[in-house]
């Protein structure tokens, strides 16, 4: 592991995480990204748009989100005191909304009326699409045919607020596919057109500037686990796709030595059938979507699909920050199956009477796999990072396909 | 670097009094033999530069016809190890034609920069262009000068004048204008307008400009050409192939030449002058 003063200091002035991050983006939209990055930079250093920003947090998005102890699942595996940080009561149902307050803010700032944005669970869409509205701005979300079929509730809701639903046929139909689409509408309408995405990935100033209204998680943590704990917790675990959840929950703590980090890929069907979306177990650095980072590729440099249950973890890229997180050994990163991720899903939702989305399912999959093989004073918080009403259809079928 | 095949294409076209012509086409769409066959063909019909794709799985810049154009050909077993092998091909019978691999940084940082970069050079490939590495992302500018191969930047309508020195200062060989706010294939440009934004990138670089991204017809061509130094044709060309396939997708007859003969019309529109 490599020893640094901090970890905080990410990225550099041209947004690189290390070798990570960048802009490898087409000439059109150069100028458009600097604007982005210039806009962003007046933003965050103006208290006026902080207060703003706060104050959609606290009165519509609903925060702070709980800090609440599973007591009856801590029981049952007789180790490690397990806190879930409930970003699946926000406005919306996910952690994505947090993000989607603050980009909505700065496209008004920067004067842009039409909003696009991907979305592969739906929750980024259905959070673009509550902030269109209530903004009074056009929306337009790209998602994947697969997706489509798997997460029709959220396509429902998204409809119900306003947007157009634009279905992506090319490729696998899943969440690279619908963002190769929102880049190609976007380098169309760089006039009028701001692209709000949902992840820490993206040329910069995306990966920083999701990470930083994400943190908003990993900040109120601290300040409940000190209430809860009077101190701070000993293991984050958060699941990723493009990783915002975790790099909001884990920014504030990277610098915190004394706190192990975890982030959950998912594997799919497993890691040795190839169908999984585990890009930093099993991809390479390259570039893909505007930035340097760890990609699910073949020999020649082509974009291999992902696999997982969980639509929204089904990206075959990662934030470039984790990338960097991931080489300098700061953050450790494992990986959990569907049908870990099912199972999780169930004993969550039987023992606590949560019902987690699939995404979450996957950090607290490993959450208890290590639970009972820590002690009783150990403490561990796992981002409960959406509500999992969206995933009854898939697990349902995925339950009837294992009984055969 | 004076002295090349594309310095010495534009220094020839100056001398004709005309714009070149720059066709596009996929490497190994829709199958090897027939883009080879193609390839080889292109400089009798009226190519004067030719820009080979390099296929890519998520062309993000490109519309549906380049977008399936690199499906097919990743489909019939594309790879950059061939692309290269079909411009070392195409050497064999052409010596003077400048060849120019476009397409996505991905698959070249796969390769290994310095390696891919020989490897081209022996080929005998003049230019490069990677659609998705703007001048802030500099990473391959002293590996292509060191190997002696062109790095072509785009610039479009929304590169404004406080910009363009910093990407013409980047480039060699020529410029090309992406002359939509878009992707390739989808709307065309005013003539107008491309004439303003010749003249404007002319005042920043002595560079050759070349104009392209829905070009689709000898008009167009040759009106684009009244105000430029080339025009490049590459979704009407590859959409010709997808408009000569059967049904299991392998090339019907008389798929090559379609190409060659939209690019014959081309050429002729470009020399002729049609659109007076």
């Amino acid at each position: 592991m490599t020893k640094l003063n901090t970890y905080r200091g990410e990225p550099d002035e041209h947004g690189h995480f290390g070798i990570y991050g960048g802009r490898y983006v087409a000439e059109t939209l150069m100028p458009l990204i600097l604007e982005v990055e210039k806009a962003y930079d007046v933003a965050k250093n103006d208290p006026a748009f902080q207060t703003e920003f706060k104050g959609y947090l606290k009165n519509y998005v609903g925060r702070p989100t709980p800090l609440y102890f599973a007591e009856r699942l801590t029981e049952q595996f007789g180790g490690a005191k397990i806190y879930f940080k409930r970003e699946d009561l926000n406005h919306t149902g996910a952690h994505k909304i947090n993000n989607c307050m603050g980009q909505i803010l700065l496209a008004k700032r920067m004067g842009k009326q039409r909003i696009i944005a991907e979305t592969g669970a739906g929750q980024h869409g259905v959070a673009t699409a509550t902030v269109c509205a209530l903004f009074g701005m056009d929306c337009t979300i790209y998602m994947g045919e697969t997706d489509i079929e798997r997460q029709a509730p959220n396509v429902f809701r998204m409809k119900m607020l306003g947007a157009e639903v634009k279905p992506v046929t090319s490729g696998s139909g899943t969440l690279k596919d619908a963002m190769n689409d929102a880049l190609r509408d976007w380098v169309a309408r760089v006039h009028d057109t701001y692209y709000l995405i949902g992840t820490v990935a993206g040329p910069h100033p995306y990966p920083a500037m999701v990470r930083d209204f994400q943190s908003v998680i990993g900040t109120e943590l601290m300040a409940q686990m000190q209430e809860a704990e009077g101190r701070d917790p000993d293991t984050l675990v958060a699941c990723i796709g493009g990783g915002s959840n975790a790099m909001g929950m884990f920014h504030p703590y990277l610098d915190n030595n004394g706190v192990r980090i975890i982030a959950v890929e998912a594997a799919g069907e497993g890691i040795d059938t190839g169908k999984h979306a585990a890009s930093l177990s099993a991809g390479k650095p390259g570039v893909l979507h505007g930035n340097r980072t760890y990609l699910l590729q073949d020999a020649d440099g082509q974009i291999t699909e992902a696999h997982s249950l969980s639509a929204g973890l089904d990206y075959p890229g990662i934030g470039p920050e984790h990338a960097w997180l991931h080489d300098v050994g700061r953050v450790e990163y494992v990986s959990i199956t569907d049908t870990e991720a099912v199972d999780a899903f169930q004993l969550c939702t039987r023992t606590e009477g949560i019902i987690p989305a699939l995404e979450s399912a996957h950090a607290i999959a490993h959450a208890v796999k290590i639970a009972g093989t820590l002690p009783t004073d150990h403490v561990m918080a796992v981002n409960m990072s959406g509500r999992g009403d969206k995933d009854l259809d898939s697990v349902g079928r995925f339950i009837e396909a294992r009984k055969g | 670097m004076s002295d090349t095949r594309i310095s010495q294409r534009f220094a020839a076209l100056k001398e004709e009094g005309r714009a070149g012509l720059v066709t596009f086409i996929t490497a190994g769409d829709p199958d090897r033999d027939t883009s080879q066959a193609i390839l080889n063909a292109l400089p009798d019909a009226g190519a004067d530069l030719i820009e080979l794709g390099m296929p890519f799985s998520d062309p993000m810049a490109d519309g549906p016809a380049i977008q399936a154009a690199s499906l097919r050909a990743i489909g019939a077993g594309a790879s950059m190890r061939r692309t290269l092998e079909m411009v070392t091909d195409f050497r064999k019978t052409d010596n003077e034609t400048p060849i120019i691999l476009m397409g996505y940084f991905n698959p070249v940082y796969a390769y290994g920069v310095d390696e891919f970069l020989t490897d081209a050079k022996q080929a005998g490939v003049d230019g490069l262009i990677i659609v998705d590495l703007p001048p802030e992302e500099g990473e391959l500018r002293a590996p292509l000068a060191k190997a002696g191969i062109d790095f072509i930047y785009l610039t479009a309508p929304t590169t404004d004048d406080e910009r363009l020195p910093t990407v013409v200062k980047s480039a060699s060989g020529f410029i090309y204008y992406v002359s939509i706010t878009g992707i390739t294939g989808t709307a065309s440009a005013n003539v107008n307008d491309v004439a303003d934004a010749v003249a404007r990138i002319r005042k920043h670089t002595p560079l050759p400009v070349a104009v392209g991204f829905g070009i689709k017809t000898p008009e167009q061509a040759a009106a684009v050409g009244k105000v430029s130094d080339a025009v490049v044709v590459g979704s009407a060309l590859v959409g010709q192939i997808a408009d000569h396939l059967d049904e299991n997708g392998r090339p019907a007859p008389g798929c090559a030449d379609a190409v060659l003969g939209l690019v014959r019309d081309l050429s002729a529109g470009l020399r002729n002058g049609i659109a007076s």
